[in-house]
């Protein structure tokens, strides 16, 4: 075991039987940084100001972030701790947290390649929600009638609700829409005819 | 002849073999061997239903009456596996309705159920007895109408922790008058209210009931009633356990619980008036499973209660318990072989509870049969590690959630590695692991030599390098699953051990440094796994190959890339996803 040990801290890979190298590459460290940093705000990393984490020379690069991060309210992390989503509800819970501080649905839109997810709580009623998904994806949407839906703009939005079914933003009161609407989509405005109520 | 063994008779030695892993064994011996065997085995369990497809299984199993069926990976429990991946049970049950009209029991676990499928169930196997859902999601008490109403011998209808919508539509009422076979009903993770006096009459009639788990929705002050009529009963979930205090319902309850003499274990207690405990004392000499895990009371009220169960086996509790209480516990309970201690407040900055390393040092100390821990506290030290590996090399299962990441120890400010190393060194029958607090690569070293029997290890926000992946993937034996989140891993270590991937159940890693890439590669490389890439923010081909990719899902598989993705997940090196990317 131990000479296994010593010969492998260089991971030589020419040794070894399987060699799946890609084509091209070498030995040569590629060194991406340790963990994903993607555009979800629910994955960032705490911005802790312990000390005690940054300590130690193995999470040197974690360390060289986290100094400059904002020292401010640290960000929660997705499944983390690793408790069940009904353990989190079982108790008076004395901070709020991620999962349950708000209504958090996936917005998609035709043509765009990435979602984005936003807090349905953030908003007061449907004018600052379309507001901010033509800000959020530079694009206009238009007026909601309720006999045209958004009959003259590009793009309409539409919302899964419980029941699975396609349904156009705006046809129900607003609490009863926060309360059912699953995810988001904003259609091209041909598409969506069919959604609205029409005569 | 040595082979003019009769059939029959091969075939009533096997029906003495239960175990898969033994009947598995007695299907390689010879064909002939084969074939008895795979017509007399009535009990499948597949752990991962994309290992293989219904047909598969219907064409060599034929006369199948029980089937287990685990869909999702582990990590969904935490949300890490986004909605929509898949685990549809509703193919197996259309295929199964067609091969196995006798079939009697379905255990599910992490799988996406539909009410359909629950109908389909319901009309499609006349004997039809067991129906255990773990952690499944995606039907509502319409489904469960369904099942209590049309299948005739029910014995046993079972919830655990799944996500039901709940309609209130009286599921409960839909179990006619004239059943009477049940002996488990579990309702627990239910959301709504149930009829009583449907509940009531149910239990009447069931003579043969064993285990009742109602949800919170049930009042205290209908348990007398409940359990008067329930006497043998063996495991009693609560609901509520919360009332005004009332002399007279205090008496009744006691007196109800005195006369179920066989009860063995508790759960429930949702919203504990800690007044009410004593009245369950009458029984707690035989209780050998407790649940507090919803119980939010201190610890004085605690220990009290867990001092009259002297025969305690397995223990779920939640951090209020405090040191305190795991002295008491130490002290009182000498046959505990399970500890579970939950978080009361995990988002929390700071603990708001004295619970620290020492209540699960003093654990390890008092109860010499203790063997699977589950245990989230805030700090933790080598030293306390080292003291727990030596007093208990019975162990099996350690899991250890501490709950800010990569704490180190709290005395030397050093990395946990050695004490993970002692536990891995000192327990050689440790089957289940997982790791948190601050951890170098040194760890999977220790983890790659000496754990030998492991046969599942969760990872999260640890290590410095593949190297530390590829301890564990070139060392550890028995590793069957393996789930890593937040660890700076990446594609060598899956290069060198791809071979490895086949003889494991799964690989799970996310927010790793794998490359889309490598995951093509691994994919092309071996037609025998699926390397699911699981990435919501956009195509990967769409992003440079060197990019990491957000979620990695690898496992063996005879059945081939499945069919029913989700617009985010992609199957590596099948002939078809290839071309939609060219």
């Amino acid at each position: 075991m131990e000479s296994k040990v010593t010969c492998e801290n260089d991971l030589n890979f020419k040794a070894t039987e399987l060699r799946l190298g890609l084509p091209g590459t070498d030995d040569s460290e590629k060194h991406t940084p340790p963990s994903v940093r993607s555009n979800k705000r629910a994955l960032s990393h705490e911005t802790t100001e312990d000390s005690r984490s940054k300590s130690n020379s193995g999470t040197s690069d974690f360390g060289d972030d986290e100094k400059e991060a904002p020292p401010a309210a640290k960000a929660q992390v997705v499944g983390w701790p690793p408790i069940r989503s009904y353990r989190k509800n079982c108790f008076q819970p004395k901070k709020t947290e991620p999962e349950s501080a708000g209504i958090y649905v996936k917005v998609s839109m035709d043509g765009a390649p990435y979602l984005r997810k936003i807090d349905l709580k953030g908003y007061k009623g449907y004018p600052q929600l379309l507001k901010a998904l033509e800000i959020m994806f530079k694009l206009t949407i238009g007026q909601y009638s309720e006999r045209e839906g958004y009959n003259g703009s590009d793009y309409a939005p539409t919302y899964e609700d419980k029941d699975g079914d396609w349904m156009l933003v705006g046809d129900v009161p607003w609490e009863m829409f926060i309360s059912s609407c699953k995810r988001l989509r904003i259609m091209k405005g041909s598409e969506a005819r069919g959604l609205g109520s029409y005569v | 002849m040595a082979y003019s063994f009769p059939e029959e008779v091969l075939e009533h030695v096997f029906s003495f073999i239960h175990s898969d892993k033994d009947r598995n064994a007695v299907s390689l011996v010879c064909k002939s061997w084969y074939e008895i065997e795979r017509w007399c085995r009535r009990r499948i369990f597949v752990g991962n239903c994309y290992a293989v497809s219904p047909r598969i299984v219907i064409r060599r199993f034929p006369e199948v009456r029980s089937v287990s069926l685990k869909g999702k990976p582990h990590f969904a429990d935490f949300n890490l596996v986004p909605e929509g991946w898949g685990g549809y049970v509703y193919p197996w049950i259309s295929a199964m309705a067609e091969a196995y009209p006798w079939l009697e029991e379905l255990r599910l676990k992490r799988m996406v159920v539909t009410d359909e499928a629950l109908e389909l169930i319901s009309r499609s196997f006349k004997n039809f007895s067991a129906l255990v859902l773990s952690s499944c999601e995606g039907f509502t008490t319409d489904g469960l109408a369904a099942i209590a109403a049309n299948c005739r011998n029910l014995k046993e209808l079972d919830l655990r922790e799944c996500d039901v919508d709940d309609r209130s539509g009286n599921w409960l009422s839909h179990f006619p008058e004239s059943c009477t076979s049940l002996v488990s009903l579990s309702f627990s993770c239910l959301e709504g209210e149930v009829s009583f006096s449907a509940l009531e009459r149910l239990v009447s009639r069931c003579t043969n009931l064993r285990a009742l788990r109602l949800n919170h929705s049930v009042p205290l002050d209908k348990l007398p009633n409940l359990l008067r009529r329930a006497p043998q009963l063996v495991d009693l979930g609560m609901g509520a356990y919360t009332a005004e205090l009332r002399p007279e319902l205090y008496s009744r309850l006691g007196n109800a619980f005195a006369g179920c003499k066989g009860l063995k274990s508790l759960s429930g207690f949702w919203d504990v008036v800690p007044s009410y405990l004593p009245a369950t004392y009458s029984v707690c000499a035989g209780i050998t499973f407790l649940n507090l895990s919803y119980a939010t009371i201190q610890s004085p009220d605690l220990i009290k209660l867990i001092r009259q169960c002297r025969n305690l086996q397995r223990l779920w509790v939640l951090d209020y318990i405090e040191d305190s209480g795991l002295n008491a516990l130490a002290a009182s309970c000498k046959d505990l072989e399970e500890l579970r201690v939950f978080p009361s407040d995990p988002f929390g900055q700071e603990a708001n509870v004295s619970l620290t390393e020492q209540g699960l040092v003093s654990v390890s100390e008092g109860c010499p049969k203790l063997q699977s821990v589950l245990y989230f506290c805030r700090q933790m030290t080598n030293a306390a590690l080292f003291t727990i590996a030596r007093n208990r090399p019975n162990m099996t299962r350690f899991r250890l959630c501490i709950i800010e990441p990569r704490t180190p120890d709290y005395l030397t400010l050093q990395p946990l590695d050695a004490g993970f190393g002692a536990i891995v060194e000192h327990c050689k029958d440790l089957r289940r692991l997982s790791l948190s607090g601050l951890l170098t690569d040194l760890v999977f070293e220790y983890i790659g030599t000496h754990a030998q029997k492991l046969e599942m290890l969760s990872v999260a926000f640890a290590g410095e390098s593949d190297l530390g992946l590829h301890h564990v993937l070139s060392g550890c034996k028995s590793l069957r699953k393996l789930e890593i989140r937040d660890c700076p891993f990446g594609d060598k270590a899956l290069f060198v051990n791809a071979s490895k991937l086949e003889t494991m159940r799964s690989l799970w890693m996310s927010s790793c440094s794998v490359s889309f890439g490598a995951c093509k590669l691994l994919g092309q490389k071996m037609p025998r796994l699926n390397v699911e890439v699981i990435d919501e923010r956009a195509p990967p081909d769409l992003r440079p190959e060197s990019e990491p990719i957000e979620r990695l899902y690898v496992y063996r598989t005879i059945a081939g890339p499945r069919l029913d993705m989700p617009g985010f997940v992609w199957t590596m090196g099948d002939e078809k996803s290839a071309t939609e990317f060219s």
